[in-house]
């Protein structure tokens, strides 16, 4: 009941600012309808419907961090954490009370895109649901980063960290908007260290159906849900439980 | 019968100590203020009351419960309007009551019956529907107000309830607050002389953690033989001379 009240609040405050209408669900659609457009005269197969939307919708979670680390680092700011620390709230009220509300928008934001594609010409599969499923452990990875940025970070921070730094981090090292092969070295290493391709290759396999592709994707995109999700409620617990 | 009692309450951070060793007792329904310059360690005593951070060393004990020990007890019991705003901005004044009686497990006919008594009693009937973050200031004072009394708590801190208030608005605020005087155990901590003069049963002047002076406003005009509480406040500060924690918090 508490935990359900105080995640009823979280998705109200952030369901209320419109810069998550746009963000959140608007712009990924926009990226697909531009990319598509591109792709429609200039053929690239990176751009092809059935490899962008599974992507775009990978990126479209680095918009969940930005939402989630917003709101809390506004609660710290303006004392309204304070208050309910004296409330008979728990710990793990406040985690999942700000994780659970992102994960219908999540979902939302994940059909969205694809409803969009197959609006487009994309290929009717059930394949799109199980798509949406293995979106969930990505987006604790996401939604995990934002509970830790809020908690380390002020809003203006966050709004550089979340806001411009992770979104681009997800563009350039997931494969969505270029080939890393066609970069290659150093570069490619790295991206494959981090968990953005991982988490774009994942989607890709589900949605194609390439069952032994998934597995290896899955455990990066897990190792680094749970490492996230650790050194979230850690650093939450330090900072805002003391 | 004592609402709360504090024993040695000690702050450190490093090499500061905020609170040092702070013996006060405060009468169930008293109306207790704390004053002092900035740094003097108020906002650090309301956090260790109110549970939001531990104390190095001492304790403090609110209708008979530990803060140290019984933290979950004293969080039932207690309700507390932070410095600054402390109010959910996108939500409605309705709502970020609702969210607080959820919160503290209210029935849904109690709710009712306790939002509809304290929007009433706090004039705040017309606003429900307003988002909390287009108010004013005063307004959204009252509200943090009325956020910690909707689970009837039996201590309320106050930290700075009207920091930045225009001369009205502070005006009404200090209405509500005499209107709680008596039915529940108020701490208040302010800036402002007049305020603690005007509402205060007793008032505890601070300094570098620690009392420099404790009793009603005329007691402590007395003590620093002056006619004005604010010369008496700036006198005490002054002359800085500490009461010793074997006076048990009185004059």
């Amino acid at each position: 009941m508490k935990l359900l009240t105080f995640s009823g609040r979280n998705a109200k405050e952030i369901l209320r600012d419109p810069l998550t209408a746009f963000f959140g669900l608007g712009f990924p659609i926009v990226l697909l309808l531009l990319l598509s457009a591109i792709q429609a005269n200039i053929p690239v197969s990176l751009f092809e419907l059935k490899s962008l939307a599974p992507g775009m919708t990978v990126f479209g979670l680095s918009f969940m961090t930005l939402f989630s680390a917003t709101l809390i680092a506004r609660d710290r700011e303006s004392t309204f954490l304070q208050r309910l620390y004296t409330s008979p709230l728990t710990a793990a009220d406040f985690i999942f009370g700000y994780a659970l509300p992102i994960l219908p928008i999540v979902l939302a934001q994940c059909l969205l895109c694809y409803v969009t594609a197959l609006i487009m010409g994309l290929p009717a599969t059930v394949n799109i649901l199980y798509a949406a499923l293995y979106i969930l452990p990505v987006a604790l990875f996401f939604i995990a980063l934002g509970l830790l940025f809020g908690s380390l970070f002020n809003v203006k921070q966050v709004g550089g960290l979340c806001g411009a730094l992770l979104t681009n981090l997800t563009a350039w090292l997931s494969g969505i908007w270029f080939d890393l092969e066609l970069v290659g070295g150093m570069f490619k290493k790295t991206a494959y260290l981090l968990p953005f391709v991982h988490a774009v290759e994942l989607e890709r396999a589900v949605f194609a159906g390439n069952a032994a592709a998934i597995l290896p994707h899955l455990c990066w995109v897990l190792g680094y849900a749970a490492a996230a999700s650790i050194a979230a409620v850690l650093v939450f617990r330090a900072r805002n439980c003391a | 019968m004592e609402a709360i009692k504090t024993v040695n309450l000690t702050k450190k951070y490093k090499d500061l100590t905020a609170v040092d060793g702070l013996n006060l007792t405060v009468k169930q329904g008293e109306l207790f203020s704390l004053l002092g310059v900035n740094g003097a360690g108020k906002t650090t005593t309301i956090k260790m009351l109110s549970c939001l951070i531990p104390p190095t060393c001492g304790d403090a004990f609110l209708n008979g419960k530990s803060i140290v020990t019984d933290t979950a007890k004293v969080k039932e019991i207690i309700g507390i309007s932070p410095q600054e705003t402390a109010v959910a901005p996108a939500l409605s004044v309705l709502e970020n009551l609702e969210l607080m009686c959820g919160i503290y497990g209210l029935s849904k006919e109690k709710k009712k019956e306790k939002i509809a008594a304290l929007s009433d009693s706090l004039g705040m009937t017309d606003i429900l529907a307003r988002r909390a973050g287009k108010l004013s200031g005063g307004w959204q004072r009252r509200l943090s107000i009325a956020m910690a009394l909707v689970h009837e708590p039996q201590i309320l801190f106050l930290d700075e309830p009207t920091l930045g208030l225009d001369v009205l608005a502070r005006s009404d605020l200090w209405e509500i607050i005499r209107s709680l005087k008596g039915k529940i155990t108020i701490i208040l901590t302010t800036h402002y002389m007049e305020e603690a003069e005007s509402l205060s049963d007793r008032i505890g002047i601070m300094k570098a953690g620690a009392f420099l002076a404790l009793g009603t406003a005329e007691e402590l005009k007395e003590m620093a033989g002056t006619e004005k509480f604010e010369d008496a406040f700036v006198t005490i500060v002054k002359a800085s001379g500490k009461l010793s924690p074997a006076d048990g918090g009185n004059l």
